[in-house]
């Protein structure tokens, strides 16, 4: 059908399968993080593949993935470590740890580390309010918390990735 | 002695797993509901129990369920595990740990509006949630509790889970059913309500994850048990989450009625650094900002002793604690941060407003307003309350109002007069 599709047949298959055949357009936001699976971000291209399975317009699909704040339409960093700085997690000292873990890596709040690893980002509340500070770590198309943190833990879980990118990069 | 209802996970390690889970009297009500009782009884049980939608609002359920039209096919269930507001964390904590328990309230409730799919719609940032849930549908499915004619009756059942993408405005029932179509997460006119046209067009019954895993005690124990906990209006157990300035962060399960003295003192070990407790807000980021004296100290938690004795809604009892160093502008300038970022843009007075709340709280933070702004960001707050189409508008101006009125000192300090 087209080139998304044929990539991952059996998964949009199985996606279809969830929703009644009326309602084949719920699929648009799980194609949307298929399509960001790999890179991050929904190459432009992947709008008309999505539009054309979903059955709605390219229009549309782009103006979903707009709305919602997990849908990225550039690129970034290969990992957004996403701090939440919002009131309950603020009020555990989550803003001071957000400028610090900014000075460590050497950026500002939504810039990206020069070996173009890590984008950090101030995000609202993730439901983890009572293991502040945390911060959810988005990329390789997954999402996973990191919570109970503070300057040293996190930036050794940072040199984990960077080891565990390099020794990729070797193989 | 077990001391958990909905928390069962701190009693019985491994609940978990599937064969812990039957071991410990998992599935036996839904075995017997879908064995041995009709729908409507289902409904009345539910009904006769009291228990009150955990998700904000408090509804009644089992009233809810009755909604939906006999006459009107396929009826849609939804479970609401958006869990959004700042300050609430319970739904995470019962789906991470005690997935059978809420899984099997679906199907429960699924059963009694006879619905033969239903689906859990979680935040996109419930990822790993979201996999971990599927895991145990999995495991329903291949035990037979799940599926078509399960356990050997007429009754089918299939649960998919579905992921937002990161948009608080999801966890407004009709805008999760927007954003599960595939649209844009926005509000829904009403009426129509969902129970009459939901999920494509269909009958749907939303509820929230803690509600629906209060079901298979309610079924198993009968409802007269379940009303020896909590008070007369506000039966049974919640979970408060709790939060802020406070020693001993956490999920708390008690009975509804519990005051916010014990809560905050008792349970959650008291204020940070032995200071004085300012402040409390009751329903996250959407709260009023109550002065914690003595009055509302001993207010109890149920919605009824909220609204009567502190004017504030119990709404999803994430209780968020401020103390005596909190600076109540800086505060209500991160709440409105907060839903000017969420506002889903549909309405003006509240696309508009929040837009103006937060330009003027920057401004005040950063020490660049006048004494006028003040009252400004009050009128700014209530120019946009009863003007909106869904209750975010009028949740962005909570806090502003009561911490202008009542902690105006606090926002002095950044005016020039
Ligand atoms: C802005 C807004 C956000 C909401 N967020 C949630 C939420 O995250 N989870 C939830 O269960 N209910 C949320 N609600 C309430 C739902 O609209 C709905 O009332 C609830 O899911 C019904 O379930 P219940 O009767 O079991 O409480 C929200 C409501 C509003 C207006
Ligand atoms: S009140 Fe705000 S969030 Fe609700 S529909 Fe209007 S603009 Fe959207
Ligand atoms: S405020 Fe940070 S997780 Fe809730």
């Amino acid at each position: 059908m087209n080139k998304l599709y044929n990539k991952y047949e059996k998964e949009i298959l199985g996606i279809l399968a969830r929703y009644p055949a009326e309602g084949k357009r719920s699929a648009v936001m799980p194609l949307l993080f298929l399509a960001q699976r790999e890179t991050g971000y929904v190459p432009t291209e992947a709008l008309s593949n999505i539009a054309e399975i979903t059955g709605i317009s390219e229009t549309d699909v782009a103006s979903i993935m707009g709305f919602y704040t997990l849908f990225h339409a550039e690129p970034a960093g290969r990992y957004r470590i996403q701090i939440c700085t919002d009131l309950p997690c603020a009020l555990r000292g989550s803003e001071s740890y957000l400028e610090q873990i900014c000075e460590k890596l050497g950026v500002k709040e939504g810039e990206t580390t020069a070996d173009g690893l890590f984008t950090v980002e101030a995000v609202k509340c993730l439901a983890a309010c009572h293991r502040a500070p945390m911060f959810q770590l988005q990329g390789d198309g997954e999402i996973k918390y990191y919570e109970d943190q503070n300057v040293e833990i996190t930036m050794q879980i940072v040199e984990e990735i960077r080891h565990k990118v390099a020794a990729e990069q070797e193989a | 002695m077990e001391k958990y209802i909905l928390l069962r996970h701190r009693d019985v390690p491994e609940i978990d797993q599937l064969d812990v889970y039957k071991a410990n009297d998992g599935l036996v009500a839904f075995e017997k509901v879908v064995k041995s009782m009709q729908p409507a009884d289902v409904t009345l049980e539910v009904k006769n129990s009291g228990l009150r939608g955990r998700g904000g609002a408090g509804f009644p359920t089992g009233i809810k369920w009755g909604f939906l039209p006999n006459n009107s096919w396929p009826h849609y269930v939804v479970a609401n595990a958006d869990e959004s507001e700042p300050g609430t964390f319970k739904d995470r904590e019962i789906m991470e740990s005690n997935p059978f328990q809420f899984l099997e309230g679906l199907m429960i409730a699924s059963y009694a509006v006879q619905a033969n799919q239903a689906y859990v719609y979680l935040r996109g940032e419930f990822w790993q949630l979201a996999a971990f849930l599927d895991e145990k549908i999995k495991d329903l499915e291949v035990a037979g509790y799940l599926g078509e004619k399960i356990l050997g009756t007429d009754y089918s059942l299939k649960i998919n889970t579905h992921l937002g993408a990161g948009a608080y405005i999801c966890g407004e029932e009709t805008a999760l059913l927007e954003s599960l179509e595939g649209k844009l997460g926005q509000p829904r006119l009403r009426p129509p309500f969902p129970a009459a046209v939901g999920l494509y067009g269909k009958p749907t019954l939303i509820n929230n994850v803690e509600t629906l895993t209060n079901l298979p005690l309610i079924i198993q124990k009968g409802a007269d048990w379940y009303r020896s906990f909590g008070t007369e209006q506000s039966p049974g157990v919640k979970i408060f989450s709790l939060s802020g300035c406070v020693n001993k962060p956490g999920n708390y399960e008690l009975p509804l009625g519990v005051t916010y003295q014990e809560l905050i003192f008792e349970h959650g070990g008291g204020i940070v650094n032995d200071n004085k407790i300012k402040a409390v807000m009751s329903a996250g980021a959407s709260s009023d900002v109550v002065v914690a004296d003595d009055f509302c100290l001993q207010t109890p938690l149920a919605y009824e002793t909220c609204l009567d004795r502190i004017k504030a809604p119990l709404g999803s009892a994430s209780i968020i604690v401020l103390d005596e160093t909190v600076d109540m502008a800086w505060l209500v300038s991160k709440t409105v941060n907060f839903f000017k970022h969420e506002s889903c843009g549909k309405c003006t007075p509240c696309r508009e407003g929040t837009f103006w709340m937060d330009s003027l709280t920057k401004h005040m933070m950063a020490n660049e307003s006048r004494s006028e702004d003040i009252d400004l960001l009050r009128s700014v707050a209530l120019q946009v309350q009863g003007k909106c189409l869904c209750a975010l508008g009028e949740f962005s101006t909570m806090a502003v109002v009561t911490a202008v009125d009542r902690f105006r000192a606090d926002f002095e300090t950044h005016v020039r007069s």
